[in-house]
């Protein structure tokens, strides 16, 4: 059986905006194991961004606590939450992915020279990925010179290579086609599947789902529904589920 | 040091895959680089100018009439204090000194020059390049110095002739060049060594002057046996000998009209320049810097520490501000070889390299805003901006 890469326990965020307080996350709970595809999902506001950028060592919760590979993030210092995103923590982001001067292939290596591990071996892998995600002739561009897809493809790979615990995905098909949208939804997932990695999706495109494993809804900061069952998930991924 | 090389790989990939953009800042820094040196130069010339034969002079002590203020054409001595200067104990050497303006006309274009007399192989008379000293008594033998060598096609042995206004009547005299001595400018002028009875003979004077046959040279320039005594021996002078008072090379040359205040207008324009260098480069990196947000908060997200992210900025300042001097340097040099011997501007002076040291400078301190305000872009900037 898989480990628990992710788990999430009782989180809480409010904001405090001229006087009013938002709860933003409201005492959410769950679990990522290894190999596993989640999607969250959930109206724009629901508060999916809020709870990526707790996941992800880049806010701290009001309350409740988050644990990736075992360690609790609220007992690390902020050196070691620095740390923690570079080793254990594969990022893609909705736009401005990419360091805009460097190539598809040295966006990928940076992962690994900010990790102190560019060797022969990590050079060749990262190839490989690329190659895999359908970018071999991409190696040299620069982001300006990719189209989203491709620009979200190389995120991707880079958000791999260095073979993190938990891989994070905001909206990655947001600046995207459909056709395409699906094609990097769908290699995404064989990858996170191949590679035994604990992956989190941010979306607020319901068709997205039919790729994952299990969906968390989000509504006003609560979770207000897990959908595990692989048919129900592709109701829901068809707009055809209902209750 | 694995942040170092983190850091310098970002700057210098950036900086390489925008040469475009930051060639430009270069160019602008390379102006800035080209003006400043031009000040910097002008100041080493006019100082120069009007200094360099008293800051020349193999002498630590200059001797002036009492209450002349250390103002050398005002002060004018007995012809035999020399005699006495040399008589205080601790003395090695003095030797008068005595200034006048004239001009040589035998030339296509009369050239103005500073006329000084001096006495042989005494402290006054600098050393010889080339040819010998002109001989005692009134001979009429001239040494010239270097830059009148240099505007001039006078050579050793070449004949000259002298103008000089003499009560309501203008004078000629005829000297012969025979020896040649470095640049020894005086009073913006180049300079002509005559010996003291020649040059009371020559000197431009007033109807009252010609009256009187016996020079009285204007200082007296004296080397001590110990320079380290400078002020012991300054004391001892003015009470040995009557009716002197004496200063150190530093307080000659400040007190040499016009030196004080022209430093410092020089000075300022200097200053001010490298202030708009520094306002310049700080508005360049900081636009860059806030075009930057997304992809620094990417950086950070992703694992890259406030350190080479701050690291990297100033990395880069430093390469585009090294590039830019570089380039100002040498433009500076080429234009240097092309400059006529009496422009007063030279680049071989302190003053230059002081002047590239703080253009290198410019670069991080006006950069500094920006690489404080990069350190503190928070990672979050990466998904929220979005
Ligand atoms: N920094 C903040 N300050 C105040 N309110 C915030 C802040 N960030 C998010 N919020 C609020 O929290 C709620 C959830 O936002 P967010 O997590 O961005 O939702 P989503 O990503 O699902 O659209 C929204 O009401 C939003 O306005
Ligand atoms: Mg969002």
């Amino acid at each position: 059986m898989n480990s628990v890469a992710l788990e999430v326990r009782d989180l809480v965020k409010t904001f405090s905006l001229d006087g009013t307080t938002i709860n933003a996350v409201d005492g959410v709970s769950f679990q990522v194991k290894s190999g596993e595809f989640v999607a969250l999902v959930g109206p724009s506001g629901s508060g999916k961004t809020t709870m990526l950028s707790i996941m992800a060592a880049l806010l701290t919760p009001t309350s409740g606590q988050v644990l990736i590979d075992g360690q609790d993030l609220a007992k690390m210092n902020e050196k070691q939450r620095v740390r923690l995103r570079r080793e254990k923590i594969g990022f893609t982001f909705q736009s401005n992915n990419l360091i805009p001067f460097l190539t598809a292939r040295e966006n990928v290596e940076f992962m690994l020279r900010l990790n102190g591990k560019l060797d022969r071996a990590g050079r060749v892998r990262s190839d490989e990925l690329l190659a895999r995600l359908g970018l071999m002739e991409r190696l040299h561009s620069l982001p300006a010179q990719m189209s989203g897809g491709q620009q979200q493809r190389v995120a991707i790979a880079r958000a791999l290579i260095h073979n993190p615990a938990v891989v994070l995905a905001d909206e990655p098909t947001a600046s995207l086609d459909t056709e395409r949208a699906f094609q990097v939804v769908e290699t995404f997932a064989h990858l996170i599947h191949e590679n035994d990695r604990a992956g989190i999706i941010v979306t607020h495109d319901l068709r997205m789902c039919q790729y994952v494993d299990r969906v968390l809804q989000m509504q006003d900061g609560k979770l207000v529904r897990v959908v595990e069952d692989k048919k129900e998930i592709m109701e829901l991924a068809h707009g055809t589920l209902t209750h | 040091m694995k942040n170092f090389f983190l850091a310098t790989y970002l700057a210098i990939k950036e900086v390489l895959r925008n040469r475009g953009r930051f060639l430009l800042v270069a160019l602008v820094i390379a102006l800035i680089t080209v003006l400043v040196l031009f000040i910097a130069a002008l100041g080493e010339g006019l100082s120069n100018a009007n200094r360099q034969y008293v800051a020349n002079l193999d002498a630590q002590l200059i001797v002036f009439l009492e209450k002349s203020d250390y103002s050398i054409s005002a002060s004018r001595l007995e012809t035999n204090t020399a005699k006495s200067v040399r008589r205080v104990e601790g003395v090695a050497d003095a030797g008068a000194i005595y200034t006048s303006n004239t001009q040589i006309v035998s030339l296509p274009e009369p050239l103005k020059i500073s006329m000084l007399g001096a006495e042989a192989a005494r402290p006054g008379m600098p050393p010889l390049l080339e040819g010998r000293y002109f001989r005692g008594g009134e001979a009429r033998e001239a040494v010239m110095d270097m830059s009148v060598a240099q505007r001039t096609d006078l050579k050793i042995g070449d004949e000259i002739e002298i103008r000089s206004t003499q009560g309501t009547k203008d004078q000629f005299y005829t000297l012969k060049i025979v020896g040649l001595v470095g640049k020894q400018a005086y009073s913006f002028q180049p300079t002509i060594f005559v010996p003291a009875s020649t040059w009371e003979l020559m000197r431009p004077q007033s109807e009252s002057d010609l009256n009187s046959d016996t020079p009285y040279p204007n200082i007296i320039a004296v080397k001590l046996q110990d320079p380290s005594q400078v002020a012991m021996m300054k004391l001892r002078l003015q009470d040995q000998v009557p009716n002197i008072e004496v200063a150190d090379i530093e307080t000659t040359i400040n007190n040499i009209p016009g030196y004080t205040a022209q430093q410092g207008t020089v000075q300022t324009q200097g200053v001010f320049t490298l202030l708009i260098g520094i306002l310049v480069i700080g508005g360049f990196f900081q636009i860059q810097i806030l075009q930057k947000v997304p992809q620094i908060g990417v950086l950070k997200a992703i694992g890259a520490s406030n350190g080479v992210v701050g690291l990297s900025a100033v990395i880069q300042i430093i390469i585009v501000t090294a590039i830019g001097v570089g380039i100002g340097a040498g433009l500076n040099y080429l234009f240097s070889l092309g400059l006529p011997p009496t422009i007063p501007l030279e680049f071989n002076g302190q003053r230059s390299l002081i002047a590239i040291a703080l253009l290198l400078f410019i670069g991080p301190f006006g950069g500094m805003v920006s690489i404080i305000y990069a350190i503190r872009i928070e990672p979050l900037k990466a998904l929220r901006l979005g």
